[in-house]
């Protein structure tokens, strides 16, 4: 019984002795292409587009990004839930809010700042901080 | 008695688990290293992003992002960088399968896109600086250029890596320490794809509607 269950390896897929069933290598990267070129297309189409609401087209672009970001994830990079995945997956976690509270955190400080630092007189209480 | 009667009941084919079964194979360890600073370094990106999403509106009386940016060749980039990080994943196949054909032309596809992204970042940013909107301009610049500059060079260093595992496998040929290597440089090629969907989305899509 030499054969152990190890951890895999970021970057490596599931081997057919974990999974019988795992579907072919070149059939996952091609799935993954072809799924991150329609969400790339969807964002170019979405940020040009007059049909949609403006309003809304920031946060559709961002969930269009978060989603072709996880497709990278799960078909070029194979970072699965499967267990022998579970430290990859925590790294990845890790990192993930780290990047949130760094981004949002900036973004929310220096907003709160700007509001805080416009000048009580009655121009510029009409025109935001000239930065 | 009783202890061979309860390892009579545990299944044939049941694995040891990892810490009986001794230290992980060094591909696992390196490559959940290599994770490691690939992680590390998307937390460097986030923190460009955070300060070009804290400064893209600082334009200082200078170009905006919407008359500057030109959409059609980020849509070129953008195919260019997706193409090759799939052909980058085919290479890994072949490099699986010790198939030296095959990594010689997944690389030279990788290598001849990746060359192209570049070639037409470097031209945008020559048109940019041509028109006078240079890095020391405004705040906003600034952001640009250290952001998607940023990429850039990671994108640069990864094409003279491929440069170097080729000369490797034409002369070492498939060893262990190759094939690590190469692992770690699919992993970095990917990643590198995943921080461009961020650029392009943050910067180009998102600046032209500003």
């Amino acid at each position: 019984m030499t054969e152990a269950r190890y951890d895999r390896a970021p970057g490596d897929r599931p081997s057919r002795e974990m999974q019988p069933a795992a579907p072919s290598p070149l059939l996952v990267y091609t799935v993954g292409l072809s799924v991150a070129v329609l969400l790339t297309a969807t964002s170019f189409w979405v940020a040009n587009t007059t049909l949609l609401w403006p309003g809304g087209v920031f946060l559709g672009l961002a969930v269009l990004a978060i989603a072709q970001m996880g497709i990278h994830l799960v078909f070029f990079l194979h970072i699965t839930t499967g267990p022998e995945s579970t430290n990859n997956v925590l790294a990845l976690a890790f990192g993930l809010l780290i990047v949130f509270v760094v981004v949002a955190g900036s973004m929310w400080i220096m907003a709160d700042m700007n509001e805080n630092m416009l000048m009580p007189t009655g121009e510029s209480m009409t025109l935001p901080m000239r930065r | 008695m009783n202890i061979a009667v309860a390892i009579d009941t545990v299944p044939q084919n049941a694995l040891p688990s990892a810490s009986e079964a001794g230290p992980v194979p060094k591909r696992i360890v390196v490559a959940y290293g290599f994770w490691i600073f690939l992680l590390s370094d998307i937390i460097m990106f986030a923190a460009l992003f955070a300060s070009y999403a804290v400064l893209v509106r600082a334009t200082a009386g200078g170009p905006s992002g919407a008359q500057l940016f030109n959409q059609g060749t980020v849509a070129i980039e953008t195919a260019c960088l997706l193409i090759s990080s799939y052909t980058c994943g085919l290479m890994s196949l072949a490099i699986n399968s010790r198939n030296r054909l095959g990594t010689y032309l997944g690389a030279l596809i990788t290598f001849a896109l990746g060359a192209t992204f570049l070639t037409l970042e470097l031209r945008e940013f020559a048109e940019m600086i041509a028109r006078g909107a240079t890095p020391q301009r405004s705040a906003f610049l600034s952001a640009f250029f250290t952001l998607v500059g940023c990429h850039g060079l990671h994108v640069a260093l990864g094409l003279i890596w491929l440069v170097v595992m080729m000369v490797q496998v034409a002369v070492m040929g498939f060893v262990a320490t190759v094939q690590r290597r190469l692992l770690c440089f699919s992993l970095f090629w990917h990643a590198l794809d995943i921080v461009w969907v961020g650029v392009f989305t943050v910067v180009y899509l998102m600046g032209v509607s500003l």
